[in-house]
């Protein structure tokens, strides 16, 4: 059964004109010990999807569903117990932890809240969190900005494990990183998965570290899944036009000299979608009936669909 | 070869701490670039590749001092005055810095911020400014470029405002553009749409580019030649195909094995991290991170040594030159 799962959910801001819907009607599950990529330009909603999977804001529609109960959405009070164990990292280690305080301090609250250490956590059990990230425990009396991004990242996912999490949901964890300490965090969140059964919905706009880390890949446009599949498939048999700009727009560091593909035009205004599919306007693709149909997700073989007017057609024509 | 447009030699750049002592941030950079050409910069945070850039421009924070010399067609810039610099920056050479978030100013109109340049330093009408200026944000793709004119920054998204500073250093018609992580914060799409923008430029004006990012898929698509920076120090350079397609020195290797490749092999990140200004290791600043460190790495500093035509790497070990028959194949 899946650990996360979201239905038919919705994210709505109220805008100065009309209402913006961040997140159009998503269906998503990510199972135990899963990476689950979910990738798409800015201002597509795979933040504000990310927001509502942990109950950092409410859904203005459909559920989801932690661990057999409903998420309920975060007020002032700490997170409900049932949900400790679903825990959010995010893009900006400088923001999200405390300057002003030392990192074995930081752990240890998180520690206390979730029960695991009684009162006064031991040294010896932050010490462990930080070795299982890959620190030196020696370092927890240092303070936030006497590490790197990438050792601050890593502090900031070992608070998240004093939870003992069953989910995490890495919000562009390594976007703010230097590629060597990005390898470093995203390879220690697929361990998390791998040796300690975690679900990780690595969210990312860099395909290629997607393509690395994630079994399957959700692609997000414009607050609809327009794909989902196993990684490889997705690859290298895109059903959607939209997947298959974005690959082609990451460019290969081969030393080949090859420009990366263009994809025209941006992302539209939430808040007044294009009708019919909603990528038609910037599709190489588009057919007159684009602009008047909306495609919903089919299943083209088991576990990958696309929501494409075209795609059962062209199920095979782009290997 | 004709003479380069930007030559840089044995540039040093030392910024003061908090406690007042001066902490090397570039230790003896060479590098050169033609009109035309794009020089890619590649390395971690702290590698000197943004000191090395303001020096150029004569933008070092504060109680810095540099050393060496920085020519742009064969004037030399270290050393100008502010006012002779800012007549350089203007008309020569342009900046595209990481954060579109401060590049532009928030009080003042697109087009007063794309036209300023033109009027001023080329002496053009206003109504010719105003049609080349929308031609640049058609260009960089911005929507509706006309009525773009007369907004402001804040009524544009982060990828456009990048966009919007592109177009504005472009709007300065230099013959250097220089570009710190340019398209580090937009996504793939949009990047894709700069970088041709860079390549056409380069080729229909002659632009020459000194591009700053630690990401190697970009340098891959655009640049013509990288140099390798760790430390303060060029560790690697050579054409682009070579080095990433035959990386010579350990640092290169390192990078280019924390990418992803697209396989199921896991990305094997450079244990450790980059030093901190001021606590630079002895001898090769890389030896503490290298798996091939050999005992004199610790004590003797290496030279950039000619490894082939137009290459050079840092490295005495040399542990990945290839095999004799290699050469002979």
């Amino acid at each position: 059964m899946s650990i996360l799962s979201a239905s038919a959910v919705e994210v709505t801001y109220p805008g100065s004109g009309r209402p913006i819907r961040a997140v159009a009607g998503v269906d998503l599950a990510v199972e135990p010990g899963e990476v689950l990529g979910l990738v798409g330009e800015s201002g597509c909603g795979k933040s504000s999807l990310a927001r509502a999977l942990v109950g950092l804001i409410a859904p203005s529609a459909g559920t989801v569903v932690f661990d057999g109960a409903p998420v309920e959405v975060l007020r002032r009070r700490a997170r409900p117990t049932a949900q400790r164990k679903l825990q959010m990292v995010f893009q900006d280690p400088y923001s999200s932890l405390n300057a002003r305080r030392r990192v074995g301090d930081q752990i240890a609250d998180a520690l206390r809240l979730s029960g695991g250490g009684g009162r006064r956590p031991v040294a010896g059990a932050i010490g462990a969190l930080l070795e299982r990230v890959g620190l030196d425990p020696a370092v927890q009396d240092r303070y936030p900005h006497e590490f790197s991004g990438g050792q601050r990242q890593r502090i900031a996912v070992a608070r998240a494990l004093a939870a003992d999490p069953t989910v995490i949901v890495a919000d562009e964890p390594i976007s703010a990183l230097d590629a060597s300490a990005q390898a470093q965090v995203a390879n220690l969140l697929v361990g998390l998965a791998r040796a300690d059964g975690v679900a990780v919905v690595f969210i990312s706009h860099d395909l290629a570290i997607v393509r690395q880390v994630a079994d399957r890949t959700a692609v997000m446009y414009l607050g609809t899944v327009v794909e989902v599949g196993p990684t490889a498939t997705l690859w290298e048999h895109p059903q959607h036009p939209y997947t298959r700009a974005l690959i082609d727009a990451v460019p290969t560091p081969d030393g080949s000299g090859r420009l990366p593909a263009d994809l025209p035009g941006d992302v539209p205004d939430p808040a007044a979608p294009p009708p019919g599919c909603r990528f038609h306007p910037r599709c190489p693709l588009v057919t007159p009936d684009c602009a008047t149909w909306e495609p919903v997700l089919r299943v083209q073989e088991p576990g990958h669909a696309a929501a494409c007017i075209l795609a059962p057609d062209r199920a095979g024509a782009f290997s | 070869m004709s003479e380069p447009l930007l030559q840089i030699e044995g540039l040093r750049v030392r910024l003061a701490s908090r406690s007042g002592a001066m902490l090397p941030a570039v230790d003896g950079v060479d590098l050169t670039v033609h009109a035309g050409e794009v020089l890619g910069v590649a390395g971690e945070s702290g590698s000197g590749k943004t000191m090395t850039a303001l020096a150029t421009l004569g933008l070092l924070p504060h109680g810095a001092r540099t050393e060496g010399s920085v020519t742009l067609a064969g004037r030399e810039l270290l050393g100008l005055s502010e006012k002779q610099l800012r007549s350089v920056r203007g008309r020569e050479v342009a900046m595209v810095a990481q954060d579109p978030r401060t590049a532009l100013h928030p009080m003042l109109s697109i087009e007063r911020q794309l036209t300023e340049h033109l009027r001023h330093h080329h002496g053009i009408g206003k109504r010719a400014a105003r049609d080349e200026a929308a031609d640049l944000l058609d260009q960089v793709r911005i929507p509706d470029p006309k009525a773009a004119l007369g907004r402001y920054p804040h009524e544009f998204s982060g990828g456009m405002r990048q966009r919007i500073a592109i177009a504005s250093a472009l709007a300065a018609r230099p013959s250097l553009l220089i570009a710190d992580e340019p398209t580090t914060a937009l996504d793939v799409t949009v990047q894709a749409g700069i970088l041709r923008l860079l390549d056409r430029l380069r080729r229909e004006r002659g632009l020459a580019v000194l591009i700053i990012t630690h990401d190697l898929g970009v340098l891959s698509s655009i640049a013509d030649r990288l140099v390798v920076m760790y430390a303060g120090r060029v560790v690697e350079t050579g054409t682009t195909a070579d080095v990433l397609g035959s990386a010579r020195h350990p640092y290169t290797h390192g990078l280019l094995d924390a990418l992803p490749e697209g396989g199921s092999a896991a990305m094997r990140p450079i244990p450790g991290s980059p030093p901190a200004l001021g606590a630079v290791p002895t001898g090769c600043p890389f030896h503490p991170r290298c798996a091939s460190a050999q005992d004199g790495c610790a004590t003797e500093v290496p030279a950039l040594l000619q490894i082939g035509p137009g290459r050079r790497s840092a490295c005495p070990v040399d542990p990945y030159a290839p095999a004799p028959q290699e050469v002979l194949a």
